[in-house]
C-alpha cells in the first residue's frame, strides 16, 4: 500500500482550455498498472485538486499528518487488512466541464477479472507507469510485464482511448531524459501491438504536477494536463453504422401511451447496433417471422428514431410472438432467392442470422475452470442459452497475447474457445458491434458468472 | 479552475450527463420489472427514492408502475416525510406495504440494548422479515456509490444469500450491461439503478425535472443543539442533554432517516437551485454533516451490509 504524504495544494495559476473541445457527456476512465505505481496517489491526486474529497473523507485518511491516499478508494476492512484492493471501486468527481466515474481495478494479477469488469464499461483507460522502476538512462529500455499486459487488455476489450501516464519522474534525476526514452519505448511498443494511444502524459501524481494542472515545460512537456485530456476524450461509440440489432428487455402490454393502431404491445429495450426508425422492414429472431416497424419511442416515450446506444420502445405492424430475450433485427434482400428462380426462398433474411456455432475470446474468472464438455449458461443481450464448450484452442500468454496450447482454462486465464449454443443467436464479432459480440457465461450450479465472452467471428 | 471554487462558472455548469444517468436508470429499472418474479421498490419518501420514481414513471408510463412500494418504518420518521411519501404513492396509484420496527420488536425479533437506542440498524431485521413474508427476490434501493466507501464497491445488481448477506469477496463480475440475475431459492438481488448518482447529479436532476420533496429539504426555523460538530434537531426523541443550549437556525435537511440519527445543516437555501450551488461548495460530504450513526467504525457500513442492511 502507498503511503506518501499529500497535500492539499492551492489552486496554481490557471490554464487554459480553450483549444480542447470538451465533452458533454460523462466520461468513465479505469487507471491501471502495476501494484504500487501509485495508482491510488494518482486517483487520490485527482479527487484532491477537483476537490472531490470533502474535509470530513480527508481528515478520515490523516493520521498524525501523514495522509494515506489509498485509503480513499480502499474502502472494504479486508482490503485494509491486507493492503491491497481486491474489487473495483468506482470515484466520481466532476469539473464545471464534465463528470467523470473513476472505475479502481486492482492491480493484482489474480484479480484480472475485475480489471476486465471495470474495462467493460469504460470509455478510456490510463496506464500508468513508473519511471523509478525503468532503466531510464538507457534509450532502449524494457518495459514493465504489466504495462504490456494492460495496455493489450484495455486494448482487446475495445476500450476506445489509452493514455500512458509515466508517472514519479519527479524521483529521478533527469526527468526529460527519463521522459523521452520511455515515451520512445511506450510508443514502439503500442505500434507493434497495433494500439493507438491517445497521449502519453509526463505526471507527478505526489506532487501534482500534470495531473489536473499543467506544468509547462516540466520533463520537457508542453502539452495537456492528464485531465485537460480526459476533458477531450470522446464516449465509447455506439456501433450506428451496421444494420439494426435491438434486443428485447422487456414487453409492455396494451399500452395507453403508443399512440398507435396497429401493434398493442411496445417492446423495450436499448438498440445494440444501428437505428430503429418506422418504416424500417425487420426480422425477429428466434422465430424468423417479418415484420415493419410501425413506431418508435425514445426513453421517455416520445415518437423518434432511436440510434445504437439508446433505449427505445419499438412498435410493429403487426400481432406477432416476440417475448423478452428475442432479438428484432433488420431485413435484407436474401440474394440467393434472385439467384434461383425455383427456389422458394423468402425475399429477405436477417441482417444478422442466428448462429450457433461461436469462436470467441474469453476471460475466465471462476476459481472452478473452463473444461471443454461442460454446458454453462449464456447470456446473450436478455437471453439465457445454453452453451457448451466444446475445445479450449489456446490459451494466451496474458503478457504477450501469444497463443499456447492448453486444453482447459484457469481462473484469470484468456484464451480462445470453441461455443456450441443450443439455439441460435444473432451474434457478431466484438470487433466489429460490441453487444452481439458480447456474452457472459454461467455457471449453472453456483450460478456465479465464470466467463467473459467477446466473439471472434 | 472548478466550479467549487468559482460559483460564477455554475453557469456554465454542464447537465446534458444527466441524460446518461437517466438513460442508464431507467435501463435498470426495466430489467428489473422483466428479470425478476416478486420485485420491491424501497421507498422512504427521500430525495433518492423521488428521483427513482420519476426514472420509473418514465420507464412505464404513468400510473403503471410495475411493483409496489416497500417502507421500512422504524417509527421515528420526520412526519413531512411520511406524508409526503403517502400523498405520493396515493397520486402514482402505487401500493404501498409498510412494514415497522415496532412490530419485530412485539414480536421480540428485535431486542434493543437500551430504549434510546438508534433503531436504523434494526431495520435490517425488519426487512428481511418483509423479504420473506413477500418473497421478494428483488429490492431497488436509491443507495448510491458516492455515499459510501463499502458502497463504493458494490455492484448495480448486487446478490445477497438466504440471510441478506453481502459478501464483498465474492461479488459477481459486472459486465457490459449483462446482468446475472439466476438465484437460487431464498436468495435475493439488491439493485441500485442510480449508483453512479452523486449528490450533485440528484440536486441538478430534481432542479431540471420540477421533481417535488417533502418541505424540510429546504430552507426552514428549527431547534437544534449543537453536538460534536453536528447540528442535532431538538425533538421529543432526542432531546437536549444537560448543559446543552438549544439555539433556533436556519436549516434543511441534505438527507432524510431515523429521527435519531439525522441532522440537518445550516442553510437558506430555498430551490433546488440554490441547493445545487451549496452542493458545489461543500466543505463536508452528505454523510459527515448530517449522519450520527457512521463514525463509530472505518467498516460500519460494510458490517452493517454484511448482515443484510441496504
Amino acid at each position: 500500500m502507498s503511503t506518501e504524504t499529500i497535500e492539499r495544494t492551492p489552486p496554481q495559476e490557471a490554464v487554459t482550455t480553450q483549444h480542447h473541445q470538451p465533452q458533454d457527456s460523462a466520461l468513465r476512465f479505469i487507471t491501471c498498472g502495476s501494484v504500487d505505481d501509485g495508482k491510488s496517489t494518482l486517483i487520490g491526486r485527482l479527487l484532491v485538486d477537483t476537490r472531490a474529497v470533502l474535509q470530513d473523507q480527508f481528515a478520515g485518511i490523516t493520521k498524525s499528518g501523514e495522509t494515506d491516499l489509498a485509503l480513499l478508494t480502499d474502502g472494504l476492512s479486508a482490503e485494509r487488512e491486507q493492503g491491497i484492493t481486491i474489487d473495483v471501486a468506482y470515484r466520481y468527481f466532476s469539473t464545471e466541464q464534465r463528470k467523470f466515474i473513476i472505475g479502481d481495478a486492482p492491480g493484482h494479477e489474480q484479480y484480472t477479472r475485475n480489471m476486465v469488469t471495470a474495462a467493460s464499461s469504460a470509455d478510456a483507460a490510463i496506464v500508468l507507469v513508473d519511471a523509478t522502476k525503468l532503466d531510464w538512462k538507457n534509450p532502449e529500455l524494457d518495459l514493465l510485464v504489466q504495462t504490456r499486459r494492460h495496455a493489450l487488455l484495455a486494448n482487446l476489450l475495445r476500450v476506445p482511448s489509452l493514455i500512458f501516464a509515466v508517472n514519479k519522474l519527479d524521483a529521478v534525476e533527469e526527468p526529460a531524459l527519463a521522459f523521452a526514452h520511455i515515451r520512445k519505448q511506450l510508443a514502439a511498443f503500442a505500434y507493434a501491438a497495433g494500439i493507438t494511444v491517445r497521449a502519453t502524459v509526463p505526471v507527478s501524481a505526489l506532487k501534482g504536477y500534470n495531473v489536473v494542472d499543467a506544468k509547462a515545460g516540466w520533463a520537457g512537456y508542453e502539452g495537456p494536463s492528464l485531465l485537460q485530456v480526459l476533458h477531450t476524450l470522446p464516449s465509447t461509440p455506439a456501433d450506428r453504422d451496421l444494420p439494426l440489432a435491438f434486443p428485447v428487455q422487456w414487453v409492455e402490454k396494451f399500452s395507453s401511451s403508443a399512440d398507435t393502431s396497429q401493434g398493442r404491445r411496445v417492446f423495450w429495450g436499448r438498440v445494440a447496433a444501428g437505428e430503429a426508425r418506422p418504416g424500417q422492414q425487420v426480422t425477429l429472431l428466434p422465430s424468423n417471422q417479418t415484420a415493419t416497424i410501425a413506431q418508435v419511442l425514445d426513453t421517455v416515450r416520445t415518437p423518434s428514431s432511436v440510434e445504437a446506444g439508446n433505449s427505445a420502445g419499438i412498435v410493429l405492424d403487426r400481432e406477432v410472438d416476440v417475448s423478452r430475450g428475442d432479438w428484432i433485427v433488420a431485413s435484407v434482400e436474401n440474394t440467393d432467392a434472385a439467384d434461383d428462380e425455383f427456389d422458394d426462398a423468402p425475399a429477405t433474411q436477417p441482417a444478422w442470422p442466428g448462429q450457433r456455432e461461436v469462436q470467441a475470446t474469453v476471460a475466465w474468472m471462476d476459481d472452478e475452470p473452463l473444461v471443454p464438455g461442460r454446458v454453462y449458461l449464456a447470456q446473450h443481450g436478455h437471453r439465457w442459452i445454453k452453451a457448451k464448450v466444446r475445445r479450449v484452442v489456446h490459451r494466451l500468454n496474458i503478457n504477450t497475447l501469444a497463443e499456447e496450447d492448453a486444453d482447459r482454462l484457469e481462473a484469470n486465464a484468456i484464451g480462445h474457445i470453441e461455443l456450441l449454443l443450443q439455439e441460435p443467436a444473432p451474434v457478431g464479432a466484438f470487433q466489429q458491434a460490441r453487444v452481439l459480440g458480447s456474452l457472459i457465461l454461467v455457471d449453472t450450479a453456483s450460478h456465479k458468472t465464470a466467463g467473459a465472452v467477446l466473439v471472434r467471428s | 479552475m472548478n466550479a467549487r471554487t468559482e460559483p460564477a462558472l455554475l453557469s456554465q455548469l454542464s447537465n446534458r450527463h444527466l441524460d446518461a444517468l437517466e438513460e442508464e436508470t431507467i435501463f435498470v429499472l426495466r430489467e428489473v420489472a422483466a428479470a425478476f418474479e416478486r420485485p420491491a421498490l424501497l421507498f422512504s419518501g427521500g430525495k433518492d427514492s423521488l428521483v427513482m420514481l420519476r426514472c420509473a414513471e418514465k420507464a412505464f408510463g404513468a400510473g403503471r408502475l410495475p411493483y409496489p412500494l416497500l417502507m421500512i418504518d422504524t417509527g421515528h420518521n420526520f412526519p413531512e416525510v411520511t406524508d409526503f411519501r403517502d400523498f405520493r404513492a396515493k397520486e402514482l396509484g402505487a401500493e404501498l406495504i409498510v412494514r415497522s420496527v415496532e412490530d419485530s420488536m412485539a414480536r421480540g425479533t428485535v431486542r434493543l440494548a437500551h430504549p434510546g437506542e438508534s433503531r436504523n440498524v434494526h431495520q435490517s431485521v425488519t426487512l428481511l422479515e418483509a423479504i420473506e413474508e413477500f418473497r421478494f427476490d428483488a429490492l431497488i434501493g436509491g443507495a448510491r456509490r458516492d455515499e459510501e466507501k463499502a458502497r463504493a464497491k458494490e455492484r448495480i445488481f448486487s446478490h445477497r444469500d438466504s440471510f441478506g448477506q453481502w459478501q464483498p469477496k465474492a461479488q459477481r463480475p459486472e459486465l457490459w450491461t449483462l446482468f446475472n440475475t439466476r438465484l437460487a431459492p431464498g436468495e435475493h438481488f439488491r439493485v441500485f439503478p442510480i449508483s453512479n448518482w452523486t449528490e450533485l447529479d440528484v440536486w441538478q436532476y430534481i432542479d431540471r425535472e420540477k421533481i417535488a420533496l417533502p418541505s424540510i429539504y429546504y430552507t426552514h426555523r428549527r431547534e437544534v443543539v449543537e453536538r460534536k460538530g453536528l447540528l442535532v434537531p431538538v425533538t421529543e426523541l432526542t432531546p437536549p442533554r444537560d448543559g446543552e443550549e438549544v439555539v433556533t437556525r436556519d436549516v434543511r435537511f441534505r438527507t432524510v432517516g431515523d429521527i435519531t440519527c439525522t441532522c440537518p445543516v445550516e442553510s437558506t437555501a430555498a430551490t433546488a437551485g440554490d441547493i445545487v450551488i451549496e452542493t458545489l461548495a461543500a466543505e463536508v460530504s452528505e454523510r459527515g454533516a448530517t449522519r450520527m450513526d457512521d463514525k463509530t467504525s472505518e467498516a460500519s457500513m460494510e458490517k452493517r451490509k454484511k448482515d443484510g442492511y441496504f
